[in-house]
């Protein structure tokens, strides 16, 4: 239920995990390569993974989850390496009984993903590059 | 007593490489004073919103004890989504 790929990421897949009898909501979040940051064209975007961490660190998020939502399955998957733009980074899908406990668990998952899984991104512009959040 | 260090992102970048040796004393054998000693060695670190240290996979607090059979790495400010 919990990967990281080099290849790229079949959103139907992850949703298809977390499918239950017991689920009346599927909430799915798809963050995907945008083609600026502020004014500067990105042309790619670099992801690396500390992989064993990030796994362990995705899998706690998922627990917690279940601890304060109702939820029946998680599952996230991050790609690593290359991605152009308009490519899936990452795809979370989680099914609960019913719909707002999946948009708030969901929300949680890509808050909390982006503060604590060991992932970096570098952001390639035409004119240069930089580590994503590296500086204050 | 010397200990490994991975690194990944911008760390990598600073060091130079993705591992590195640094050498602390015996009696100063916790992740602060090895985090001490990563900055000294390489000052770009003092410039980061962030730096975090794993022992064995997991965020470690200043207080605890790391020996050479640990696998540690620099944690930089992540980014992941």
């Amino acid at each position: 239920m919990i990967k990281i790929v080099e290849q790229p990421i079949n959103t139907e897949e992850v949703i298809d995990l977390v499918k239950s009898d017991a689920a009346g909501a599927i909430d799915v979040f798809i963050g995907t390569v945008r083609n600026k940051t502020k004014d500067n064209r990105v042309t790619r975007l670099e992801f690396e993974a500390y992989d064993k961490m990030a796994i362990s660190e995705m899998e706690k998020i998922a627990e917690r989850a279940k601890s304060q939502w109702p939820v029946e399955k998680m599952a996230i998957y991050h790609r690593k390496g290359i991605l152009g733009i308009g490519e899936i980074a990452v795809v979370i899908a989680v099914s609960t009984p019913h719909r707002k406990a999946s948009f708030e668990a969901c929300q949680f998952a890509i808050d909390t993903l982006k503060e604590t899984v060991p992932i970096w991104k570098k952001e390639v512009f035409e004119n240069g590059e930089v580590w994503v959040a590296a500086h204050p | 007593m010397r200990i490994q260090i991975l690194s990944f992102g911008i760390a990598k970048d600073i060091i130079g490489g993705s591992t590195t040796e640094i050498e602390i004393p015996d009696d100063q054998n916790t992740v602060g004073h090895l985090k001490s000693k990563i900055i000294d060695q390489y000052p770009r670190f003092e410039d980061l919103r962030s730096l975090k240290i794993a022992v064995n996979n997991e965020y470690a607090q200043d207080e605890q004890s790391i020996s050479a059979e640990d696998e540690i790495v620099i944690i930089p400010p992540v980014s992941g989504g």
